[in-house]
């Protein structure tokens, strides 16, 4: 029997037959931490007794979380985890540079590899066709020691793409629509795998922000083929040379084949406080905003800041409502001046925050205050999670946030555009 | 060797416990400071949780728990309070994942036959737990081999330190 994208790429990295509930070891192409997950990695890799860092070419630092620190604390994590960079010669990524999932799609990812991070989106790297799954530190430590991990391979379910978006719909409306039908745990230890006809019109920037919430469902990867989109991405990012095609069988074993008819779908949003919560974005048409913020790894790509700027194009967020953007990359920043994207966001009154993770999990750059209500473009909308358990999230598309903030409530896209 | 047995009372809580309400993100200065951060363990879930947990209690969440971010900052709090094993309908997989990682048992059982405060004894070497305040018995799901070599260990940085690999026994 033929084998899924899970399947192939496991058996391929671990030198043997990898079905669906075997453990393997598999080496790892890629291992990296965070600013607020590396500490811990790094304790735990030197009171394990390890000094090297098996292939520093293959590991990375991020400081992205906390970026800028706002706290001492926090800066002296950043020169812990600095110290350990140049001790173990591995790449960092400084303040400023960007989020880690943005910068290893950009830098690292390549079709067929292995990537374990310090993070739970590291599941967005699925987008190239990458076996890309978060872990806690203690497995990132013995994975940067040995060059390898263990897994359980996955039974994957299969999420046959039909369709065009209709206007004002985006691959974010996607996966919310998808991890609503599914729920929290629908899919825990499970593959999400995409395909389908649709692909073709699904662009490396969109299977970025379905990969990254694969795992808002449960999941353990979000898979996509590597095609001719994925070599389109990699050429832009001048490595056309990581480009490998890579496809599941066509006779591959799938625990369960989801259908979606993408044209069928309408702007969504998850209401407070679980990303499953999702529900058509007119059911909260009309409730007030604090905040919109529009960033992270799942939504502040080029193409995420370009859709909010038509939107906000000769507009002005309402009075009420503050606005924050942040760049996912340093490059996302760059071409967004190049465009003049950013001019027409300060414009239209927003605040331009630093490439990195912002205010998405409430450690700075936008902590909530009491009862306030924000609408963001980040994955995840659990309470406390913006700095603040008596504040409330709804996540919803750049255009959903862009159009919502002029209006000062949430708005149905379609309205505005 | 002897079975492995535990006792100790419940603590419940409901489905989808988040790792946010484990331990928040706006306490990310404090992670390099275990024993500061765990004063904060499950305060948005339950703020009455650090002051009335014993040593040897065990949580007992519903489905879902620890949905959400990487952080293994989650089980080691919790261990940090005192918990000496996880109970859940089902647990998220980096979570779960982490638990053992920290020594930690987690173990995937229908929690709903079991009540706040309920007396419980687990037997960890055959994955059953008794609750003694009800008389009622819950078989619970299996772990899967290198997990539960990971787990005797006491945890995945102790096992690596002995075995200095991972040992895959084939069946």
């Amino acid at each position: 029997m033929g084998k899924t994208l899970a399947e192939k790429i496991l058996t391929a990295r671990a030198k043997t037959d990898a079905r669906a509930g075997d453990i393997v070891v598999a080496n790892v192409d890629l291992a990296f931490v965070q600013d607020t997950t590396g500490p811990l990695t790094v304790r735990q890799f030197k009171e394990s007794g390890f000094r090297k860092v098996a292939e520093p070419q293959n590991a990375v630092i991020f400081l992205d979380h906390a970026a800028p620190s706002p706290a001492r604390q926090l800066s002296n994590d950043h020169m812990l985890l600095r110290r350990f960079a140049h001790e173990t010669s591995c790449h960092i990524y400084e303040v400023g540079d960007g989020v880690c999932h943005q910068l290893v799609a950009e830098r690292f990812a390549r079709p067929g590899d292995i990537i374990v991070g310090s993070d739970s989106h590291t599941v967005t790297a699925g987008a190239l066709g990458a076996f890309a799954t978060g872990m806690g530190s203690s497995d990132v430590a013995v994975a940067l020691a040995l060059g390898k991990t263990w897994f359980r391979v996955p039974e994957t379910f299969f999420i046959n793409l039909k369709g065009v978006f209709s206007t004002g719909v985006y691959a974010k409306d996607l996966i919310l629509y998808l991890i609503g039908q599914l729920g929290a745990d629908g899919a825990t230890y499970k593959a999400l795998e995409f395909g389908g006809e649709a692909l073709a019109h699904i662009a490396v920037p969109e299977r970025l922000t379905i990969a990254n919430m694969a795992v808002e469902a449960g999941a353990k990867v979000g898979l996509f083929p590597s095609d001719e989109a994925t070599q389109e991405f990699l050429a832009a990012q001048n490595r056309s040379d990581s480009y490998r095609p890579l496809y599941p069988d066509a006779d591959a074993h799938y625990e369960r084949l989801i259908s979606l008819n993408m044209a069928e779908l309408e702007p969504m949003a998850s209401f407070p406080h679980t990303v499953d919560n999702a529900f058509p974005v007119s059911l909260a048409r009309g409730i007030k905003i604090q905040q919109v913020f529009i960033g992270t790894c799942t939504n502040g790509r080029l193409e995420d800041l370009a859709v909010a700027t038509s939107i906000l194009q000769g507009k002005k967020r309402s009075p009420d409502t503050r606005l924050l953007v942040a760049p996912a990359s340093r490059q996302v920043l760059t071409q967004a001046m190049d465009n003049g994207y950013i001019k027409t966001l300060i414009e239209a009154g927003a605040v331009i925050l630093p490439p990195g993770c912002a205010a998405c999990l409430g450690l700075h750059q936008g902590v909530l205050g009491d009862g306030e209500i924000c609408l963001s473009t980040a994955n995840r909308n659990f309470r406390g999670r913006m700095g603040n358990p008596e504040a409330m999230i709804y996540l919803a598309s750049p255009a959903t946030a862009a159009a919502s903030a002029i209006r000062g409530e949430i708005t149905d896209p379609r309205e505005i555009m | 060797m002897p079975d492995i047995i535990l006792k100790g009372e419940a603590i419940k809580l409901g489905d989808n416990i988040s790792t946010d309400l484990i331990i928040p993100g706006r306490y990310a200065h404090l992670r390099s400071n275990l024993p500061q951060l765990a004063k904060h363990a499950l305060e948005d879930a339950d703020p009455t949780f650090v002051s009335r947990v014993r040593p040897g209690d065990f949580l007992v969440a519903g489905k879902n728990f620890g949905l959400g971010s990487s952080r293994e900052h989650a089980p080691v709090v919790i261990k940090m309070a005192g918990i000496s094993a996880i109970l859940a309908k089902s647990a998220a997989r980096i979570f779960f994942r982490n638990a053992i990682n920290q020594g930690m048992p987690v173990l995937l059982c229908d929690t709903d036959k079991i009540s706040d405060g309920d007396q419980l004894e687990i037997n960890l070497s055959h994955g059953a737990v008794t609750n003694l305040t009800s008389g009622a018995k819950l078989s619970c799901s299996k772990t899967p081999p290198l997990m539960s070599a990971i787990l005797g260990e006491g945890g995945l940085i102790p096992y690596i330190q002995k075995h200095k690999d991972f040992v895959i026994t084939k069946h």
